[in-house]
C-alpha cells in the first residue's frame, strides 16, 4: 500500500516536472497549455498536500516461526516541546 | 735424523672425548634452549607466512639482521581476529622450542598482536581492505534514496536513543512518515547478527521504503557490531535503500561504508527526511510558479501575436492614406502648373484683344467716320454704283446708328473727294 503511495508519489512529481518543462518550452497552442497548466497546478496540490499530512504509524516488526506480523510501538515518551 | 712422527691427531684422541648422537645433542640443545627461555615476548615482522591445510600458521619473524622462525597452531590461532600478513609489524607471545627433525628451532606462538594499533583496529583495516577490494564500497552499486520514503523501517534498539531521537524529529518534520522498528541488540556478542537478519527480515516482509540501521553514539567497542563483516553484507545485500547513522560524528563503521546514505548520528537520518520534505515542498512551490508564469507567457505572446495580427490588417488602410497623400500631393502641383498657364494664355489673349481693337473698324468710327451697310443684306457700301434711289441703308456711328433712304445717287465724287 505504501509502496503505492511512494510510487504515486514519484509519478507525480515525474509528471509535473515534464508538464513543467513542457509548458516553459511554449510549443503548445493555448488549449493545450490551459490544460497542461491545470493538471500541474492539480498535481502540484495534491502533492504538497501528501507532505502535509499529520497522521502517521509507528509500528514494530514481530517475527514468530519465520512469520512476520506488526504490533502497535509503545512510543514511551510524549511530544516534548 | 731420528724419525719423529708429528702427532697430529693427538688433541682429540684424548681419552675424554665424548661423542654426541645426533639426537643426543639435538636433545641436549632443545633442554637447554626451551628451559633458559621459557615463554617470551618477541617482536618482529611478519614474512613468509603460510596458513597450512592443517589449519596451523608458519611464518618468520625477522628484523634488520636476523631471523626467527614461528608456528601459531591451529588451537591457538583460532583465537585471531585478523589477517596475520607478510610485512605486519607483531609482538609475539610464546616459547621457543627445538624442532628435531629439521634441527631447527622455532618460537611456537600463543598469542600474537599488532604493534602500535590494537588488534580490534588491524581488524578493522584489514576487513575494510578486503570489503574494498571486493566492491563493497562502491558508488556504482550504491541505490539512491525515494524522493519520499513515506514508510521507514528502522534498525535499532527499542530502549536507545536512537529510536527516541528519530521518532520525535519525523514527528516534528515530516509526521506523515509510517515507521516499522525491527528492535535489536546493538552491542555484545549477537549485536551483528540480530542486525544482519533485521536487515533481511525487512527485506523480506517488504511494505517499507528505505531502512534507517542505527544505533547512539559509545565507544568505539560498543559501536563494534557495526563493523562486522556480517552486518557489512547485509546491508550491502538489502534490496531496500539503507541509510547508515551509528555513533556520534567522528567513528565511520564498516555500515557507513557499505550503506547507500551515511550520516553521523540517528537524530541526522531522520533531518534528511525533513529536509527532503522541505525541499520538495519549495520545489512544488517553485513548480507552481513556473507554471503560473509559463501560462501567462503564453498568453503574453498570445496577445502579441494578435496585436502583429491587428497591425497587418490594417496596414491596407495605411496604403491607401498614403496615397491619398500622394493624389493630394499631384493634384496641388497640377492645380499650380494649371494656373500658370492660365495666367500666361490670359496676358496673351489681353494682348490680342488690345491688338484687335486697334484693328476694329469700330475704332475708326470714334474717330467721326461711318459706316453703311445695306439693309437687307448687311453688305458693307464702298461704292456708290451699287446703291439705287430708295435704297434703305443702315449707317452705324461711333455710338448708335440710323436708317435712312438713298434719295440721290452720286457716282463721281471727285470734288467733294478732294475738298477733304
Amino acid at each position: 500500500m505504501t509502496k503505492e503511495k511512494k510510487e504515486r508519489f514519484e509519478d507525480d512529481v515525474k509528471r509535473l516536472q515534464k508538464i513543467v518543462d513542457e509548458l516553459a518550452d511554449g510549443k503548445l497552442t493555448l488549449g493545450e497549455s490551459l490544460k497542461k497548466y491545470e493538471e500541474g497546478i492539480k498535481l502540484s496540490q495534491g502533492c504538497s498536500a501528501t507532505l502535509n499530512e499529520a497522521q502517521r504509524k509507528v509500528q514494530t516488526l514481530m517475527k514468530k516461526e519465520g512469520k512476520y506480523s506488526l504490533e502497535k510501538f509503545a512510543e514511551d515518551s510524549e511530544p516534548q516541546e | 735424523m731420528p724419525k719423529v712422527a708429528p702427532d697430529l691427531f693427538s688433541q682429540i684422541k684424548g681419552p675424554e672425548r665424548h661423542i654426541y648422537k645426533v639426537r643426543e645433542i639435538t636433545k641436549d640443545i632443545k633442554l637447554i634452549l626451551e628451559n633458559s627461555f621459557g615463554e617470551v615476548w618477541v617482536e618482529g615482522e611478519v614474512s613468509n607466512f603460510k596458513s597450512a591445510a592443517s589449519g596451523h600458521f608458519y611464518f618468520s619473524l625477522k628484523d634488520e639482521s636476523a631471523v626467527l622462525a614461528a608456528a601459531m597452531f591451529s588451537r591457538a590461532n583460532k583465537e585471531v581476529k585478523f589477517k596475520i600478513e607478510d610485512g605486519l609489524k607483531m609482538v609475539c607471545f610464546g616459547r621457543i622450542d627445538v624442532y628435531p627433525p629439521r634441527g631447527n628451532y622455532q618460537l611456537i606462538v600463543e598469542k600474537i598482536e599488532p604493534k602500535g594499533i590494537g588488534a580490534r583496529q588491524l581488524a578493522f583495516e584489514q576487513l575494510k581492505k578486503k570489503l574494498f577490494k571486493e566492491g563493497l564500497f562502491e558508488q556504482a552499486h550504491k541505490k539512491p534514496l525515494p524522493a519520499m520514503p513515506f514508510k521507514l523501517g528502522v534498525v535499532t534498539s527499542s530502549q536507545g536513543a536512537a529510536v527516541r531521537d528519530i521518532l520525535q524529529i519525523l514527528r516534528k518534520g515530516a509526521p506523515f512518515i509510517d515507521l516499522i522498528i525491527r528492535p535489536v541488540r546493538v552491542q555484545g556478542e549477537a549485536a551483528s547478527g540480530e542486525i544482519a537478519g533485521a536487515i533481511e527480515d525487512f527485506n523480506k516482509f517488504g511494505q517499507v521504503d528505505a531502512l534507517i540501521i542505527s544505533r547512539g553514539g559509545g565507544s568505539i567497542e560498543d559501536l563494534w557490531s557495526f563493523n562486522e563483516e556480517i552486518v557489512a553484507r547485509a546491508i550491502y545485500n538489502s534490496k531496500l535503500p539503507t541509510i547508515s547513522a551509528v555513533g556520534h560524528q567522528i567513528n565511520i563503521t564498516l555500515s557507513d561504508l557499505v550503506a547507500d546514505v551515511f550520516v553521523e548520528t540517528p537524530s541526522a537520518a531522520a533531518k534528511i527526511i525533513v529536509d527532503r520534505r522541505n525541499v520538495l515542498l519549495a520545489d512544488l512551490d517553485n513548480y507552481r510558479h513556473s507554471l503560473s508564469s509559463s501560462i501567462l507567457e503564453v498568453i503574453y505572446n498570445l496577445k502579441h501575436a494578435l496585436a502583429v495580427l491587428l497591425g497587418a490588417l490594417i496596414s491596407p488602410l495605411d496604403r491607401l492614406l498614403e496615397k491619398q497623400q500622394l493624389i493630394d500631393e499631384f493634384s496641388a502641383g497640377l492645380n499650380r502648373q494649371i494656373r500658370q498657364i492660365l495666367n500666361i494664355t490670359q496676358e496673351k489673349l489681353s494682348y490680342i484683344i488690345e491688338k484687335l481693337e486697334v484693328l476694329s473698324p469700330l475704332s475708326v468710327l470714334s474717330r467721326g467716320y461711318s459706316l453703311s451697310t445695306q439693309l437687307g443684306t448687311g453688305e458693307i457700301i464702298k461704292d456708290a454704283v451699287k446703291l439705287n434711289e430708295g435704297d434703305k441703308i443702315k449707317t452705324i456711328l461711333d455710338k448708335g446708328s440710323f436708317i435712312s433712304t438713298v434719295r440721290e445717287v452720286i457716282k463721281d465724287d471727285k470734288r467733294e473727294k478732294r475738298a477733304f
